[in-house]
């Protein structure tokens, strides 16, 4: 609008400097459970993620190597080694003997423990232990180290999360089970509302305003209803709890929104067209087929966005129709509620897990925004 | 069977079975039943038109009725039954209703539902009004957009969890993991609190995840309906010496007023509905109870089918204004 007038107004810079805040607000959340997922339980446990990116300091208990290790050389036996891991890049900025004076000593000093012997510890871990008798006792001795740890991630939490057999941790399973959960119940409401949408929006006959008002009606009647009257039907029926039941479902509850945004986008087509293609002699079935449905596709592309994200992170529907109690067939929304109350301080673990089961929507989304833009346009009940 | 070849499986049977459904029918009204052939050709052409419409509508038509319609009838119907043991059951009239409005627990509910009413749908249309309008006219307004969309596509479940994180309190002099906490005590020196657990205002703690997730939606269906708006309006209240915030409150907003009830009524259904993040954050512990989780808890944690079934009923009752307003306005829309 400023444009417009002519002025460059000094609103300008606010406006970026908000938007840049609050696209970090919306951000900030995300990121984190990202950057958790990729440190190690004691990393997330000992200091918040936003550190992880910064080298960090902080303060570990360490053991020089047992006495078994030591040589002897002339009349000293000596201990020699790094106090780190390997491949470690820490930095050692101060370090003592005791727990009361954990930083007594600089890098490259010689701590003199008296009959104990002595110990130099360089800033990069290495150290040397000497002592003028034989080091007895079954450990090593314990090193109290302020160091400077560069950010370093890790994969285990994946490993652990998509590959290892440990039944609660495991996500692959429940990975597939989502997956077989939703690509049916995707596909096959589509197919039914694009028909019942084209006889709404094509086809004359009485009862058709009462229809769909009636659709539009239902596109809000809360699932909640329908669980004990439909598991009273699955299990008289003899479905009971499993994939046909849940597929089921969700075609049912799809429905409404499916023929919905379907019919709105059929009558929006040209008149012209399907008045010719009957004309010279197309019955409905192939003017559906070969007319509606090519020129719908960004209409079923929508409904598809939707109801992929809708039946993969679907909690309650599952919960009701498919999981039974042998647990075989839980699906990842399902396991992360039960890491949540079983391991609910196991950040490592359930960060990753719920990465795990967000990344697939994340990608369909920005993959597909724009179908899912125009379907949300369409949808929401003018 | 493994499931993943149950699954292909199924999608081959049902895309097939609806095909083969779909064509076989119409095949066999033109075929058979009345070709449009002989000596009832004219009249047989106008019953085939007839029929066809419901071919074309049956199979949704049987779905709607059978997983929407008849639940709302059966949950009423149960809402006033109760379950005799060894089965069967009676009715026992309002008996339910008056057994839940006795219970505490339920008002808790009622009165969480209500606040989630109140503050939910206002504050996130408010920010995907803001966000709309400020990412308008900047040059990375679209990625902005897109990023406070994201959260559109996580799930309930798995927003809980990173809100979780959020929210994570450690013991007073240890390092803080949760943002919330370590802003509380490193630039305000409070004590780590236990947000997710103290009463009342949990409950504003998990709305803030609702509002997060549905800010995205409020701000597409709001940008698009500010794009718009005639750009002659916006020009003459300009010339006219409107300031930005005259041209956005006074001539904007109107303008757009019918879109934001829309999207308004839209994220009122979803806040009634709240399940997922509840069940997953607080299962309702530590008064945070809200309707849905409440019929969740009596229909499969003490399994009694009656009162799980009035609060549905409840639930059904709160929907229905926003219902029969959509019925009508779709309605005038049609004419």
């Amino acid at each position: 609008m400023d444009n417009i007038a002519g002025t460059k107004s000094s609103l300008t810079w606010a406006v970026h400097i908000s938007v840049a805040i609050l696209v970090a607000l919306w951000l900030f959340p995300t990121v984190g459970l990202f950057v958790s997922s990729f440190r190690t339980a004691d990393q997330i446990a000992t200091s918040g993620w936003w550190k992880a990116l910064f080298p960090q300091e902080q303060n570990e208990v360490l053991r020089t190597a047992a006495p078994d290790t030591q040589v002897q050389e002339g009349t000293l036996y000596v201990i020699e080694g790094n106090l780190f891991e390997t491949g470690s890049e820490s930095e050692i900025s101060a370090w003592g003997t005791s727990s009361r004076e954990i930083s007594a000593y600089g890098p490259g000093d010689t701590a003199d423990l008296g009959e104990d012997g002595r110990l130099t510890v360089m800033a990069d871990g290495n150290y040397r232990y000497e002592n003028d008798t034989a080091f007895e006792g079954r450990r090593g001795e314990r090193v109290f180290v302020t160091a400077t740890a560069p950010p370093e991630f890790t994969l285990d939490n994946y490993r652990q999360v998509l590959l290892s057999e440990d039944a609660t941790d495991s996500m692959a399973k429940a990975f597939f089970n989502t997956l077989t959960v939703t690509i049916p119940a995707t596909i096959i409401p589509i197919l039914i509302a694009a028909f019942a949408a084209y006889a709404l929006a094509w086809m004359d006959f009485p009862g058709r305003a009462l229809l769909i008002a009636a659709v539009v009606g239902l596109l809000v009647v809360p699932l909640q209803l329908a669980l004990i009257p439909l598991l009273k039907l699955h299990l008289g029926i003899g479905i009971g709890k499993g994939y046909l039941g849940v597929w089921l479902a969700h075609t049912g509850f799809g429905l409404p929104l499916a023929i919905y945004l379907l019919r709105n986008y059929m009558v929006g087509l040209p008149r012209d067209i399907i008045e010719n293609a009957r004309v010279d002699g197309a019955s409905d079935f192939q003017i559906f087929v070969k007319i509606i449905l090519p020129l719908s596709f960004p209409a079923l592309a929508s409904f598809a966005i939707f109801q992929f994200l809708w039946t993969w992170n679907d909690l309650l529907v599952a919960l009701v129709f498919l999981i039974d109690s042998t647990g075989e067939t839980t699906v990842m929304t399902r396991q992360i509620v039960e890491l949540l109350g079983t391991r609910g301080g196991n950040w490592e673990i359930l960060a990753t897990a719920a990465f795990v089961s967000i990344s697939v929507p994340l990608i369909v989304f920005f993959a597909m925004q724009k179908y899912l833009v125009r379907g949300m346009l369409a949808g929401s009940v003018k | 069977m493994h499931p993943a070849l149950q699954g292909m499986l199924t999608i081959v049977i049902g895309v097939g079975a609806c095909i083969t459904y779909f064509w076989g029918s119409n095949q066999f009204l033109d075929k058979v039943l009345y070709p449009p052939k002989g000596p009832n050709a004219g009249r047989n052409i106008n019953r085939a038109n007839i029929i066809r419409p419901w071919l074309f509508l049956f199979p949704a038509v049987f779905a709607l009725s059978l997983y929407l319609a008849y639940p709302v009838v059966e949950t009423l119907r149960l809402s006033v039954t109760q379950r005799i043991p060894g089965g069967g059951s009676e009715f026992v009239g309002f008996d339910n209703y008056a057994q839940m409005f006795g219970e505490q627990k339920f008002w808790e509910a009622m009165r969480n539902n209500m606040m989630w009413l109140l503050v939910v749908p206002a504050v996130s249309t408010a920010m995907g009004l803001l966000v709309a309008q400020l990412t308008d006219r900047i040059r990375w307004g679209a990625i902005a957009k897109s990023l406070i969309f994201m959260p559109m596509a996580i799930s309930f479940v798995g927003a809980a969890v990173i809100w979780k994180l959020v929210y994570d309190a450690r013991p007073p002099g240890t390092e803080q993991i949760g943002v919330l906490n370590a802003i509380y005590v490193g630039l305000m020196d409070g004590e780590p609190q236990q947000w997710l657990t103290t009463p009342f205002w949990n409950n504003f703690f998990l709305m803030v995840v609702l509002v997060w997730i549905q800010t995205g939606f409020a701000m597409v269906i709001l940008s698009a309906a500010l794009r718009g708006i005639p750009e002659e309006t916006v020009e003459a209240a300009i010339v006219d010496g409107a300031n930005p915030f005259q041209v956005f409150f006074k001539i904007k907003v109107p303008q757009i007023m019918g879109t934001i009830v829309v999207v308004w009524t839209t994220i009122t259904i979803v806040v009634l509905k709240i399940f997922d993040i509840v069940f997953a954050m607080t299962n309702g512990q530590w008064e945070t109870q809200v309707l849905a989780n409440y019929m969740y808890d009596k229909l499969f944690r003490s399994n009694d089918w009656g009162v799980g079934s009035a609060s549905a009923m409840v639930i059904m009752l709160l929907v229905t204004p926003i219902l029969v307003w959509n019925v009508y306005n779709a309605r005038k829309e049609m004419r």
